[in-house]
């Protein structure tokens, strides 16, 4: 049976790591390459490392330093930020990234998803979708980190992105981001609904019963978290344990 | 020797055999191909363009040269597949023929999604060297969206999924796997141990 993954975010803001609450307010919580080798010895399902500041700033993915995170990884790496041709994707790939994340270009540039999925396969097309609700309770997309506001409703926005070729969804609230209260259940399960494709739950875990719910209530095929992990002392193993206990299947070390 | 052919995740497959404990190189050229002992053909990516790149730049004959030397070759995701008969995507395309199938478009049951990405387990059909040291029902990283189809002669492990698929092929010394080993942590790491051990012989 496929198992549900535990995915922790690594948030890359040169020269390391850091996680905030509703994409601002920034902590710095390390350096990659020492979080991608205690994940790996703890052997957790597969890792997100996304390079917050390489689109808005302009500027291509830093392959070199790339290689080396991939280097260190045995277990799966989805990696994004600063990918907007289809020749940056392929030299990702190269460097070690087994999926790739776009997000802010696919706006402008939607049709980089079936470009990209013709030449490497859907699989490895990993479509970002930021979005918050605003005050009238109407959900809206932001690109670039969350600063800014798009007109795209998320649930038509995947659609339409599985329809260009995207392989799945990595779904994120910007609103719960950080904030450790839950993951937004109602929009997870809509998208969940509206698309036939993975979708992975992001923003607002902050116990293992977030996770084992956005699962069972909302369809999520796979959960993200990074504060949980990066400020409190529950681990990805633990989190698949309760998992289990909820009737999830998980991969649980043997 | 690891083959480049503009398809793959080399670097990680490199430092994954590595780790296992094989001394490995990269190349793009057809020729280096007689100097190694043996062969690993990684891939992501879509069959057409795979075996269109294989053939142009003269790696599909040298491949098919070393096989009938009986040189060891793993093909891990789309490099299995394109040791097939031929592919249906993208309308149809004859692989390596190394290894009797079809390479067909995953169809979801009630409840699953298509691309299969994440961990699944082997169910071993039987013994077979590349799971020495592994227990059954193993689970390994996969992410496709198409599957191996052949007639169940040369499978050496099913998965549960879309229906139960051929997630590890074998036949002789050329060897295939859908999901990816070097991503696979521990139990990735042994497979490719056991691949590195077949005993080369001409």
């Amino acid at each position: 049976m496929l198992k549900t993954r535990v995915i922790p975010t690594l948030l890359w803001k040169r020269p390391g790591l850091v996680k905030g609450i509703g994409f601002d307010s920034w902590r710095r919580v390390g350096t990659v390459l020492p979080a991608i080798k205690v994940y790996n010895m703890r052997d957790v399902d597969e890792l997100i490392l996304v390079d917050i500041n390489a689109y808005s700033e302009g500027i291509e993915p830093d392959y070199e330093e790339i290689a080396e995170f991939t280097q260190e990884s045995f277990v799966p790496m989805t990696v994004g930020g600063g990918v907007t041709e289809v020749d940056h994707f392929k030299k990702l790939l190269r460097v070690g990234a087994d999926k790739v994340a776009l997000n802010s270009v696919i706006y402008d540039k939607p049709q980089l998803i079936s470009e990209a999925a013709n030449r490497f396969g859907k699989q490895c097309v990993v479509a970002s979708v930021d979005y918050t609700k605003n005050s009238s309770g109407i959900y809206q997309c932001c690109s670039h980190s969350g600063s800014k506001l798009k007109d795209h409703h998320p649930v038509e926005w995947a659609k339409e992105l599985e329809a260009l070729g995207a392989g799945e969804i990595l779904l994120t609230s910007v609103d719960k981001d950080g904030t450790m209260e839950g993951y937004d259940y109602d929009l997870t399960k809509q998208v969940t609904e509206a698309v036939s494709i993975p979708v992975i739950a992001s923003g607002g875990a902050g116990s293992y019963e977030h996770m084992a719910k956005v699962v069972n209530d909302s369809g999520a095929a796979a959960v993200a978290a990074a504060s949980i992990f990066h400020f409190t002392e529950q681990t990805p193993l633990k989190a698949k344990e309760h998992m289990a206990q909820q009737g999830i299947p998980v991969r649980l070390l043997k | 020797m690891i083959i480049d052919y503009g398809m793959g995740n080399l670097t990680s497959v490199q430092r994954a055999l590595e780790e296992a404990g094989a001394a490995c190189f990269i190349s793009d050229l057809p020729h280096d191909i007689k100097e190694a002992s043996s062969i690993v053909l990684p891939g992501v990516g879509a069959f057409k363009e795979g075996m269109a790149n294989l053939r142009s730049s003269g790696m599909a004959d040298a491949i098919l040269e070393a096989a009938k030397d009986n040189v060891p070759i793993l093909g891990i995701c789309l490099g299995m597949q394109l040791l097939a008969t031929n592919g249906d995507e993208g309308g149809g395309e004859s692989g390596l023929n190394l290894i009797p199938g079809t390479i067909r478009e995953m169809k979801a049951q009630p409840g699953e999604r298509i691309p299969h990405i994440g961990w699944n387990e082997i169910n071993q059909c039987g013994e077979h060297p590349m799971y020495e040291g592994i227990k059954d029902l193993t689970d390994f990283y996969f992410v496709h969206s198409f599957h191996f189809d052949n007639t169940g002669d040369h499978t050496v492990t099913k998965t549960p999924y879309a229906g139960g698929f051929s997630s590890s092929v074998a036949h002789g010394n050329i060897w295939g796997t859908q999901f990816h080993p070097e991503k696979s942590s521990k139990a990735g790491l042994k497979l490719l141990e056991n691949f590195i051990n077949i005993p080369f012989t001409v």
